[in-house]
């Protein structure tokens, strides 16, 4: 893998401003980001999973300034976009695309399937009339499904078919890097292993960067060459598959996220972690570190002090006390 | 058997639009044994939820029961006059739902709602009623139940409200509980919570439960036997350990090859080859004949019945195993 990062996020932030009732003159602000700090590296797969609300979508919409984060850069080759206008971001948008959770819901059903892939060629480069045809029939070959169905509905095809195309039309322009919002979330088993095997194939045929957000742990540790632990709009803890599914979890989160997910194979199956209580409201997270009312864990430092990440090794970031050799005294 | 609570037998449910006869249910056959849970686990368009609210006479519009018998305590629930139906609803057998928010009515407090089911069903006066609101409340862990009583539904969490509902399902003292992927809308750390909760049900309350879900997974960590459900019919049931490690039809093989594990990270996953089918045409032999990578010549003529493979009482409906197929 070449280490140099195609994408690095630097304190990115996002604060969603809500008003509690519809003639209340306080503001109220959901946290949904909360300085993000990532390099995605070329070529490489970048999972992020956590559980709803922690900030995983926004984070990927705010990768590709879909929604302009409140505070933090995200440079693209070394060029921060986040100022950029929509006409001089018209120059990235070809290099970043996105695949999103329902396939059902990311296409117009008055487009046929020719239409919905030219949309981008049509905005962004010469093609027309026969060629374009061509070009469209040649990338939905490329995700394995027969160039003949250009002009058919959406309605016609099943979810697994239709995401197929929903991948062809993001590789419509040659992008070097896709956000993977959930792309298997809404499939069955059986046509989810078949999106899987595309998308790794394609990622090597086409030299493409992924950053992979899921809420499936099983999933995100088969695709993904390292994997980004959020909770609360903080990343929480970034190792490799390895680490982090045998026994290197740091995180007491990461570790009950492993241990509540159902696991198959009982040789795998750990000790019954189960937490206490949800996530809590985002609109007032809690002092210190986020995770300390559930953490079982918790010392006193935790609700007061916020861990930053820290590279324990092997470049393996975690954002806790507990992992950190100066406290470890104070806290036994 | 006698220990045998609920038995579908031969269960067909058909569901007639303008785009044809749809068969939901071919032939389901399986039992819930007291004090189990049993998993009835497919991918989406397998019958498994309509199968669920079959056993409770509850199919929508315009689907009908063809043909099968449903039997709880030896008696077929799909003979049942609709009063008697009543009773059995909410009563001896309840059901949970995927999505509690929208089981839930966003109109009153969800105490207001356990108490009123638990008065439909049985006699008590208002105050033993809100007694008894209280100790489910307390029996499925929910933190401070009066309060609690007292909330709408939007005030509580997801995980809240699958447990009120789990809550309003036990109030009348339900022996047989039927979940509809009771955790499919929940993030994981709350969806271990719920299954360590219908586990403690099973156990401590003699709660047989019916847990209809699609992740396997699910099935691996709570269900004690488990059929797996194709194109509306069981073609592998067992114990979950049999069916899950030594499995035998090509489905159940196919299905587990597709998962994503960490042992085999790095590997292509296995996915099976076409798509589920859509129940319009019915095939005479294997429904799994399209997709199934060691099919035989018989199987596209007739519909393999249920042999035993391996353990007792582990079963799989595959010509591979008959008489016919090996022949």
């Amino acid at each position: 893998m070449n280490r140099t990062p195609l994408i690095e996020t630097r304190g990115l932030t996002k604060y969603f401003v809500s008003r509690p009732g519809l003639l209340s003159r306080r503001k109220k602000c959901v946290v949904a980001l909360d300085g993000v700090d990532l390099s995605i590296y070329r070529q490489e797969t970048l999972g992020v999973v956590g559980e709803s609300g922690c900030g995983k979508t926004t984070l990927g919409r705010a990768i590709m300034c879909l929604i302009r984060p409140t505070a933090g850069q995200v440079m693209f080759e070394g060029q921060d976009i986040v100022p950029l206008s929509r006409r001089e971001m018209r120059r990235y948008r070809r290099d970043m695309q996105m695949v999103f959770q329902s396939p059902y819901s990311s296409f117009d059903p008055r487009f046929t399937v020719l239409n919905s892939i030219a949309e981008p060629l049509r905005a962004h480069t010469p093609l027309r009339g026969e060629t374009l045809v061509a070009r469209a029939r040649e990338l939905l070959e490329q995700t394995g499904m027969p160039g003949e169905i250009v002009h058919r509905y959406p309605h016609e095809f099943s979810g697994g078919q239709l995401q197929r195309i929903a991948v062809a039309r993001a590789l419509a322009l040659n992008p070097k890097f896709i956000v993977l919002d959930e792309p298997t979330s809404a499939l069955d088993v059986s046509v989810q292993a078949q999106i899987i095997n595309l998308l790794q194939a394609l990622q090597r045929e086409l030299k493409l960067t992924y950053l992979f957000i899921s809420h499936d742990l099983s999933v995100v540790q088969h695709i993904s060459d390292r994997i980004a632990v959020m909770y609360l709009g903080q990343v929480v803890e970034l190792s490799t598959p390895e680490a982090i599914f045998y026994g290197g979890a740091h995180h007491p989160y990461t570790r009950a996220l492993l241990a509540s997910a159902p696991i198959l194979d009982p040789e795998l199956r750990r000790e019954r972690l189960i937490l206490k209580g949800g996530v809590p409201d985002p609109m007032n997270p809690p002092p210190g570190c986020r995770f300390h009312p559930r953490c079982p864990g918790c010392a006193a430092i935790c609700s007061e002090v916020e861990p930053g990440l820290m590279d324990i090794g092997n470049g393996h970031l975690v954002a806790c006390h507990h992992s950190r050799p100066r406290y470890r005294d104070h806290l036994s | 058997m006698n220990d045998t609570l609920l038995s579908v037998e031969d269960l067909h449910v058909r569901f007639k639009t303008y785009a044809g006869v749809v068969h939901a249910v071919n032939g389901m056959t399986f039992d819930v044994r007291q004090d189990e849970i049993f998993g009835l686990v497919g991918e989406s368009g397998c019958g498994k939820s309509v199968t669920g609210l079959t056993v409770l006479r509850m199919v929508p519009h315009p689907g009908e029961v063809v043909k099968g018998r449903i039997l709880f305590h030896g008696e077929n629930l799909l003979q049942k006059s609709e009063a008697e139906m009543q009773q059995v609803r909410g009563g001896r057998i309840a059901m949970i739902f995927q999505d509690p928010s929208a089981s839930l009515n966003p109109v009153f407090t969800v105490g207001n709602q356990v108490i009123r089911i638990v008065r439909q069903h049985i006699s008590v006066s208002f105050n033993e009623a809100h007694q008894r609101a209280l100790d489910v409340f307390e029996a499925v862990g929910l933190p401070d139940p009066p309060r609690i009583l007292n909330t709408y539904p939007h005030e509580l969490s997801g995980g809240m409200q699958q447990r009120v509902m789990i809550a309003m399902a036990l109030s009348s003292g339900a022996e047989l509980l039927i979940a509809d992927e009771p955790t499919t809308a929940l993030d994981v750390t709350i969806q271990a919570q719920i299954l360590a909760l219908l586990a403690e049900l099973r156990d401590r309350q003699g709660v047989s439960i019916l847990l209809i879900t699609h992740n396997l997974g699910v099935v691996a960590e709570t269900c004690d036997r488990v059929g797996v459900a194709y194109a509306g019919d069981i073609v592998e049931t067992g114990k979950t350990d049999d069916v899950l490690r030594r499995m035998k039809h090509p489905y159940t093989q196919g299905l587990l090859a597709a998962l994503p594990r960490p042992a085999r990270r790095g590997q292509p996953l296995q996915s099976i080859e076409g798509s589920v089918p859509d129940g319009l045409c019915l095939l005479p032999g294997c429904p799994f004949f399209p997709r199934c990578p060691q099919a035989l010549d018989i199987c596209q003529a007739e519909k393999p019945s249920f042999v035993p493979v391996g353990a007792a009482g582990h079963k799989a409906a595959c010509h591979l195993y008959t008489q016919e197929g090996m022949a």
